[in-house]
């Protein structure tokens, strides 16, 4: 009988996130929801965002109201068909409710972010997940870290082992760069692969981190089972480099807020929380003249070194690529480039940080790319 | 990255600048403690163990215990720092400001200014403050206005882990004497602090909450108050910036002056006694530059003009606390 | 171990220069030229000088409020020095020091003090410094007989010893701090004071330059070879008040003249190397006319140059603020 009742729970958007605040509703009991659709806005103490349904169906019951905060986990709402009767529902609700006060008491932990060392470096790292196959890595942009993919990680993590890394210069990683070009951060990667022993692996990256992902399939094809290009840097000249010098220039809340809100599409994302950890990770020592140096060789003279687009059709390893079409950093112009046996996709709505903003839609084009 | 107290934090600060320059020294009285005794070395780590564990990796010559005789270590820390080492000298507790202010304030702060320039001071002095520890008048003060008055001294009031690693970590790399002050009653507080070294510049406010009805500004552990009091009202529809100044000497005015423009009502958090403090600062500078937004009244939160006492009973009602912060908010919100 | 003629020189040089420059400042303050007060060094010159020639610029001293003589001593540059006593831009501390402020640390002249014992912890500080980063450099402390009596110096004798630095403590007794007599104020003796810390110390005749300089010599080599603090009492007299303008009413009556005629270390100093054949007269009258050119100089450039304008009024507080 309760497999016929599907749940829509509080999700958990990165590791530290514990509890979230219903901030709207956009659907109402009775509506008949689809797997994808917004239906909800979560605001935590890091980050607003638009929550997806992940099932479809009728919405049968919601259990809390607009301004309630709960804990992940908890149960926002019921979706089941109408052949379910209410009794049913209240039953399943009851017991859920009971079950789930045990299961808060016998939590066990999140992952744990962890240390490698690589060829002499030490790597930051969050693996979820854990299966045969080629993992998933992902790669985050310039000025970003690991907690970048809080709305995707986990997602994808199911049937596959994933890993999340911080690039040299960034997160909890060394802070030497070396070179501090695609080439120099790609060679980074490699030996992270290696340090894990990762023989091939779907790459996932993201602006900078793209480049790295179209690079080493280009150039170490026998080490990519895919590449998924997010928003990526290496497909045209052009960057927005007011926000690069904004984003290093910044030293304070307010100064750094409408550098951040280029990121996305709605401003209303930035969170004071999310501001705060960007100022946090710039005052670590090391930072600031590793991204300088990142800066002066990814984009010397405010263009961007490398171009990648022409290659890639030539690609060992199949690559697609996505992008939120408000992108204000990388612009989607630069899909216009690429060879047509790459897959393209333009998402509405969505800016630079696309696989946050419509993470739903973005998990499920990597997920389908991978699956091949 | 991982959850660490007041106290771990300080101390991995200290750990940390000490193993990235060998300039840096700790000195004052039991700060590794068991010095020519018969039983355990390292025996302490000051009063309350910030230090301990510092003596063992860096040994007797970067960890020096004193003899007590604050008015000879704290005057060798300016010398020192007046002569190319970098230390960092632990006042137990800033009551004790009274045996060696000469070697503070005629001397270290005024080095630069009385040699034209041309004299360097790195020195930190760390020291103990506030009350909530039952330790009655003499190891309960404040005393941050006595130091802020000072031309030449930079005043820093941590308001919690994460803080004071990064503004621990500025005091000892900035070339200016710094008094850097620890809330003795936060060193159990935890939150999460990075692993790596970093340094949070003086001189720039904190925004802790941002709100459009009253601005508190609260000094050290007066912030912690004032959050909950921002939080708890927050549910009854008043929204409040909380601004943490971090420093009171730099000062950072400016962002005070404009969040107070910005809601129109101030109260202002200080552990210390009323009379030229830095409520009393505080409220001036507001009465100065942007009296015409005023909507009401400042108001003052502070411990009142007598003594710390000793009894539980006592001490309770002279610390002020988050109950009395929530009635100024409510109150200048009536007015 | 004896004196170079060089050395012998160079000592002469050093306490006439000094002795010329606080007979120049006495008359320019008495004719109303220098702003604020001095206390002058003149009559004790033999101290500073034999103490400070077995110093270089890596060792550092800390004076007190009467610290023309020891800045003189330690190499500070005399001109700078009268542009800061008559509060010029350009004085050693661009005229925000003056007299009881005057520093050179590249001398490692650690600062004339208005605080009286305000050196002593200091130079437990340049002396933990030395010790520290192993410079080989020592640290001196001057203090008066007055300065003898402040908790400070108690405390730093005893940090002194028991941190085993290398320091020395200089107490140079001119019989009077301000007008208090030092045989009224001082209990006990200033040399058993230092042996009750565990450390050496030694009565010495301030009037004669070549006793001081021995009893330095000995005490800065233990210093330097990591055996630890010494204490060294030197007994001598200031030929003027506590600061410009003490009448000296608390001294008794023809004092002065009798240490001037008796046992002026400068003229002591000429009598013993021209006896001995150590130095010829004229070579001694020369340095006499150099170095009162150089004052006469340093007076007419100090006097020329301007004073520091608005623009420095609040440079120099912080490094960075």
């Amino acid at each position: 009988m309760a497999a016929d009742i599907k749940t829509i729970v509080m999700p958990k958007w990165g590791l530290a996130m514990q509890e979230g605040m219903v901030a709207r509703w956009l659907v109402a009991p009775g509506a008949v929801i689809k797997a994808g659709e917004e239906i909800l806005d979560i605001e935590t103490s890091k980050i607003a965002n638009v929550y997806e349904s992940p099932v479809a169906g009728p919405l049968r019951r919601t259990l809390v109201a607009e301004g309630e905060t709960v804990p992940v986990g908890a149960l926002l709402g019921v979706v089941a068909d109408s052949d379910v009767g209410d009794d049913e529902i209240e039953a399943f609700i009851t017991e859920f409710q009971a079950s789930f006060v045990q299961q808060a008491e016998a939590a066990v932990g999140p992952p744990e972010p962890q240390m490698i060392e690589a060829d002499g470096r030490r790597f930051r790292y969050l693996q979820i997940g854990e299966a045969d196959g080629p993992p998933v890595v992902f790669i985050h942009g310039f000025g970003g870290d690991l907690n970048n993919w809080q709305f995707n990680q986990e997602a994808l993590a199911a049937g596959r082992t994933t890993y999340a890394l911080d690039l040299p210069g960034h997160g909890g990683s060394t802070k030497e760069v070396g070179a501090g070009d695609v080439a120099a951060l790609a060679d980074a990667v490699t030996a992270f692969l290696d340090a894990q022993a990762i023989d091939r692996a779907h790459l996932v990256g993201h602006s900078l981190g793209g480049a790295i992902a179209a690079y080493l399939a280009l150039k170490r094809g026998e080490r990519v089972a895919s590449a998924t290009l997010i928003a990526s840097a290496g497909l045209g000249a052009e960057i927005n480099m007011a926000y690069i010098e904004g984003f290093m220039s910044a030293k304070r809340r307010k100064q750094l807020e409408p550098v951040l809100q280029l990121l996305v599409a709605d401003p209303e994302m930035v969170s004071r929380e999310m501001i705060e950890d960007v100022l946090k990770m710039k005052r670590i020592d090391g930072v600031e003249a590793a991204l300088q140096k990142v800066i002066g060789a990814v984009f010397p003279g405010g263009r961007q070194a490398l171009l990648l687009t022409d290659l890639l059709g030539d690609a060992d390893a199949p690559v697609q690529v996505i992008f939120g079409a408000e992108d204000q950093i990388v612009p989607a112009g630069h899909l216009a480039g690429l060879p047509s046996a790459v897959p393209a996709h333009k998402l509405s709505g969505a800016g630079h940080m696309v696989h946050m903003e419509k993470a739903a839609e973005v998990n499920d084009l990597i997920s389908r790319f991978i699956e091949g | 990255m991982a959850k660490k107290s007041y106290r771990q934090a300080i101390a991995e600060a200290l750990r940390q600048e000490m193993e990235r320059d060998a300039r840096v020294i700790v000195m004052g009285e039991d700060v590794a403690g068991g010095m020519g005794a018969p039983g355990e070395d390292d025996a302490w780590g000051g009063p309350l163990g910030v230090t301990k564990g510092l003596m063992p990796i860096f040994g007797r010559d970067r960890v020096l215990d004193t003899p007590i005789t604050e008015s000879a270590f704290i005057g060798a820390a300016a010398g020192a720092a007046a002569t190319g080492l970098r230390p960092v000298a632990e006042l137990m507790f800033v009551d004790f400001f009274g045996v060696c202010f000469d070697q503070i304030f005629n001397q270290a702060a005024k080095f630069r200014y009385m040699f034209g320039g041309k004299a360097v001071t790195p020195l930190v002095v760390r020291t103990m403050y506030g009350a909530g520890f039952r330790a009655a008048s003499q190891h309960s003060q404040c005393l941050y206005p006595v130091f802020t008055h000072i031309p030449g001294l930079k005043v820093v009031l941590p308001s919690s882990p994460y803080e004071a690693k990064g503004l621990l970590i500025q005091a000892i790399r900035d070339d200016d004497p710094v008094i850097f002050f620890e809330h003795k009653a936060m060193y159990d507080e935890e939150e999460e602090v990075p692993d790596e070294p970093y340094a949070i510049p003086f001189g720039e406010a904190n925004l802790t909450r941002e709100g459009d009805d009253v601005t508190i500004v609260a000094f050290g552990r007066m912030v912690g108050f004032a959050n909950q009091v921002a939080d708890k009202l927050a549910k009854d529809g008043i929204s409040c910036t909380v601004v943490d100044p971090r420093t009171t000497s730099p000062l950072d005015s400016d962002t005070i002056l404009e969040c107070v423009e910005e809601t129109g009502r101030l109260v202002v958090v200080d552990e210390a006694h009323p009379r030229c403090s830095m409520a009393s600062d505080i409220a001036g500078l507001a009465a100065q530059h942007v009296f015409g937004a005023l909507k009401a009244p400042i108001q003052m939160v502070t411990a009142p003009h007598a003594p710390v006492p000793f009894s539980p009973s006592l001490e309770d009602l002279y610390i002020p606390s988050p109950d009395k912060i929530e009635a100024a908010v409510r109150k200048t919100m009536a007015s | 171990m004896q004196l170079s003629r060089e050395e012998l020189l160079k000592a002469y040089r050093q306490m006439c220069l000094i002795r010329a420059f606080e007979d120049t400042v006495h008359e320019e303050f008495s004719a109303g030229n220098i702003p604020g007060f001095v206390h002058l060094y003149a009559g004790e010159e033999a101290s500073g000088v034999g103490v400070c020639l077995h110093l270089t610029d890596k060792d550092c001293i800390a004076s007190t409020h009467r610290g023309h003589g020891h800045c003189i001593a330690k190499g500070c540059d005399v001109g700078g020095m009268m542009k800061e006593i008559f509060g010029r831009a350009d004085g050693l501390c661009g005229g925000k020091g003056g007299s009881m402020h005057i520093a050179d640390l590249s001398k490692g002249m650690m600062g004339a003090n208005g605080i009286v014992g305000g050196g002593p912890p200091l130079i437990c500080g340049a002396a933990l410094t030395a010790k520290t980063l192993k410079t080989g450099g020592v640290a001196i402390a001057f203090v008066g007989d007055g300065g003898s009596n402040q908790g400070t110096t108690a405390e730093s004798l005893n940090l002194a010893k028991v941190w085993n630095l290398p320091a020395v403590f200089v107490f140079e007794d001119n019989g009077y701090a301000e007008s208090t007599a030092s045989s009224w104020s001082v209990a006990g003796d200033l040399v058993e004071r230092g042996k009750a810390y565990g450390m050496p110390a030694r009565r010495v005749d301030g009037f004669d330059f070549f006793e001081v300089w021995d009893a330095a010599r000995e005490a800065i080599e233990r210093a330097r070879n990591g055996d630890g603090p010494s204490v060294l009492h030197v007994k001598l007299s200031r030929y003027y008040g506590h600061f410009e303008g003490d009448a000296m009413t608390y001294r008794a009556p023809g004092e002065i003249d009798a240490v001037k005629a008796q046992k002026d270390c400068i003229a002591l100093f000429k009598r013993r190397v021209t006896e001995a054949g150590l130095l010829e007269p004229d070579q001694l009258a020369a340095i006499e006319d150099e170095t009162a050119r150089e004052v006469a100089d340093a007076l007419v450039d100090a006097k020329a140059a301007p004073p520091p304008g608005e623009a420095k009024l609040l440079t120099d507080v912080y490094v960075a603020y």
